[in-house]
């Protein structure tokens, strides 16, 4: 027995520096078989326990093994919508892998890579996991299609619904069109993925803002459910002096112009701000995925978190490609002010080194700063990727229960409204992409339990 | 894709333009804005509504080329790719306009900054609500929509910078002059324009209100791009706004950061223009 992973080819540091292609190159035949080979097809899988959606995986291992890739596919997609998306984002060390007993001993089996391999497949190969739709005249109103929206669109519609998503922005997807990079998750696979969810017969409507263009109680209306899948909500500033600088910007941003609008392209008609020095401020996925993006507009681009690696949130394989391609970690210290020259640009920032302390209630080391030893540094950008708040505005004129966080309540599911039902980050605040689309999935079997 | 109906010239820098958009007019409440695409490729353009019918579903905009975006916008013809909306609050009078019976009103547009300011009297007047209006802009050619405002205001009084029309000077000249006829003053127009009338505003204490125009990308919370600083606090034009109380706006620093994209809009600019082929519309 290996006990080793077989490591799909990546894109060298060097070279992908200078590009915005995918990083990870995915496996191929052999090195997927090679991997599949190593799994022990437990009796009694831990990996299924580690999956939010519950994805049967030594099973469909188990047909990658006889390579039948279709058959594969076909189990994958028994439990999860979007699986060419899942195969790459998800933090599987956390989920699947960090449950596989091989792990005790040596590598885990690469699941995500294997899933990844398996729906890359069936994308190129048009598989249809869904026949026959019989259609049911219950329609259901979805807003937002980021990941909740889409899977939750995605079980409907398998079982005959009709569903209509609502999306403000150009382009559906959500945060995996405006927010994880290129080089992560191409958008070619989103687009084929939500290419999929329309032959299913999913509808979807962009350019519109519900709360101000149609509003909650006008869906409740015209549909017999309701979805919110609305996303995260507003960044999150530090409230520190020089803030309002020119020069710095939420992750959000700076994504979103290179994500959504391409402006990591010359030929692009939206700017990004040119800079020589940048600091990224977090330590989560989208900390990774800005300061990785500024990397590769030929930026020195720096991480900034206040606590150490080993509490760093982003998924494992992007802080270690990040390390590979050069950022650098300025760990356990914090901004303090932010300096700018009369112009209102910035030109550094006063920070501060932090000291970890012993974990409190929650598990989590907290920190506290080390006085004396505020320091200068010089940069010119300023990114916060700090989370987010939550953001009210599709509730216009809609009476919803919300938290004491703002965040919406539901149970079961359902918001305190009798038709709407909600899920993803709009819920649970700022979270991963597989945990909004459990939610999606959650409601969507809820739904059709009391639509029945 | 949405159907432009046409996209002509009104001035020597201004244009307007009218496409079918149902969604956006159903909700419409003058003070909303709305963000525009002319291409899949184009940058996101927030602009404001100048007119709609609610019938046929069209709305009007008007918008002044003032860079490589609007510049690109100018030359379309048949259709737009993206037009998304409406975008934040309404006007505080629109919206509660029986609060405002007993107020004496007045408006004060600056240049294309009529145009967000005509919907939100016409349909005050609608409800029966009578306004003054100052309006200014450099020189006659370029006040624009005269005849459409005058059937929809108590008393209406112009400057041009020239003098080519109405007083000889700046809106602020007149408003200084009135201030004492009015219980509030809503300005809309360039930001330093804002910003020079809410200093006459507050020297009398009167109550005002502004509409700021950041940058801006999504328009829905999710960037923070457009974030403003009133009454000390950080806020977002996009849904917050755009509309906030003219005396709690940081207007120095909502001039300084007008300029943080100011190189690579240059460059855009070339690009744009290159792409047209140096043509430009007509």
């Amino acid at each position: 027995m290996n006990d080793k992973r077989v490591l799909g080819k990546i894109q060298n540091p060097q070279e992908r520096i200078k590009n915005f292609s995918e990083v990870e190159l995915g496996y191929t035949k052999e090195e997927a078989l090679k991997e599949a080979n190593r799994c022990l097809q437990c009796i009694n899988p831990r990996c299924v326990k580690g999956c939010p959606v519950g994805i049967m995986i030594p099973e469909f291992i188990k047909y990658i093994k006889e390579d039948n890739i279709e058959k594969a596919y076909e189990v994958i997609s028994k439990s999860s919508s979007l699986p060419a998306i899942c195969g790459r984002v998800c933090p599987q060390e956390k989920q699947c892998e960090g449950m596989c007993i091989k792990g005790l001993k040596g590598d885990a089996i690469s699941i995500g890579a294997l899933e990844r391999y398996v729906a890359d497949i069936a994308l190129k190969n048009n598989f249809t996991s869904v026949k026959n739709i019989k259609k049911n005249n219950k329609k259901v109103a979805i807003v937002g299609s980021g990941p909740s929206g889409l899977t939750c669109a995605g079980e409907l519609a398998k079982k005959g619904y009709n569903v209509v998503i609502y999306e403000i922005l150009q382009k559906p997807g959500g945060v995996l069109t405006y927010g994880i990079p290129e080089f992560r998750l191409p958008k070619s696979i989103v687009e084929k993925e939500i290419e999929s969810l329309k032959k299913l017969g999913v509808e979807i409507k962009c350019d519109v803002l519900v709360g101000n263009s149609i509003t909650i109680d006008d869906l409740s209306k015209e549909y017999d459910a309701v979805f919110l899948g609305t996303g995260a909500g507003l960044p999150k500033f530090m409230g520190i002096p020089g803030e309002e600088a020119n020069g710095v910007f939420s992750a959000n941003e700076i994504l979103t112009r290179i994500n959504l609008m391409k402006a990591y392209k010359e030929e692009a008609k939206t700017p990004i701000k040119k800079a020589k020095k940048a600091y990224v401020i977090g330590g989560g996925n989208v900390a990774m995925d800005a300061v990785r993006s500024l990397k590769r507009l030929g930026v020195d681009a720096h991480i900034m978190y206040r606590r150490s690696e080993e509490e760093l949130p982003a998924r494992k394989m992007e802080v270690y490609h990040a390390k590979e391609e050069g950022i650098i970690f300025d760990l356990l210290t914090n901004p303090k002010e932010i300096l700018m020259d009369e112009f209102n640009n910035v030109i550094g920032m006063n920070v501060i080194n932090m000291i970890l302390t012993e974990p409190g209630e929650d598990g989590r080391r907290g920190v506290i700063e080390d006085e004396k030893s505020i320091h200068k540094v010089d940069c010119d950008m300023v990114v916060m990727a700090l989370g987010t708040s939550p953001n009210h505005s599709a509730l216009k004129d809609t009476e919803i229960n919300l938290s004491e966080k703002g965040l919406i309540v539901v149970e079961e599911s359902k918001t305190s409204h009798d038709k709407v039902y909600a899920g993803g980050d709009a819920v649970t605040g700022a979270a991963t992409v597989i945990l909004a689309m459990e939610a999606g999935k959650k409601a969507a079997h809820q739904i059709m339990e009391e639509l029945k | 894709m949405y159907k432009v109906l046409y996209n002509k010239k009104i001035s020597v820098n201004s244009y307007e333009m009218a496409i079918i958009a149902p969604h956006i007019i159903e909700k419409f409440i003058p003070g909303q804005f709305i963000i525009i695409m002319a291409y899949e490729d184009s940058e996101r353009i927030p602009l404001t509504v100048y007119d709609y019918d609610k019938e046929k579903g069209i709305i009007y905009l008007i918008y002044q080329v003032v860079g490589a975006s609007t510049l690109e916008l100018s030359n379309i013809k048949k259709e737009i790719f993206s037009i998304s909306g409406p975008l934040g609050n309404g006007n505080e009078i629109c919206l509660n306009p029986n609060n405002y019976r007993e107020k004496r009103i007045c408006y004060v547009a600056g240049g294309v900054g009529i145009a967000p300011v005509y919907p939100q009297i016409k349909y005050l007047n609608e409800l029966g609500l009578k306004v003054d209006v100052i309006y200014g802009a450099k020189n006659v050619g370029l006040l624009l929509i005269r005849q459409k405002i005058e059937k929809v205001v108590n008393k209406i009084r112009y400057a041009t910078d020239d003098g080519s029309f109405g007083t000889k000077g700046f809106v602020t000249d007149i408003l200084e002059k009135y201030i004492n006829d009015y219980d509030i003053v809503v300005a809309i127009g360039p930001v330093i324009m804002m910003k020079n009338i809410v200093d006459v505003t507050n020297k009398h204490n009167v109550k005002s209100i502004v509409s700021m125009n950041p940058l801006m990308v999504d328009g829905s919370g999710m960037c923070g791009a457009c974030r403003c600083e009133v009454d000390g606090k950080v806020k977002f034009a996009c849904i917050h706004g755009p509309e906030f109380p003219g005396d709690k706006v940081n207007f120095d620093l909502a001039l300084k950061r007008m300029n943080i994209y100011k190189e690579e809009e240059k460059e855009k600019l070339d690009l744009i223009n290159k792409k047209l082929g140096g043509k430009k519309d007509e």
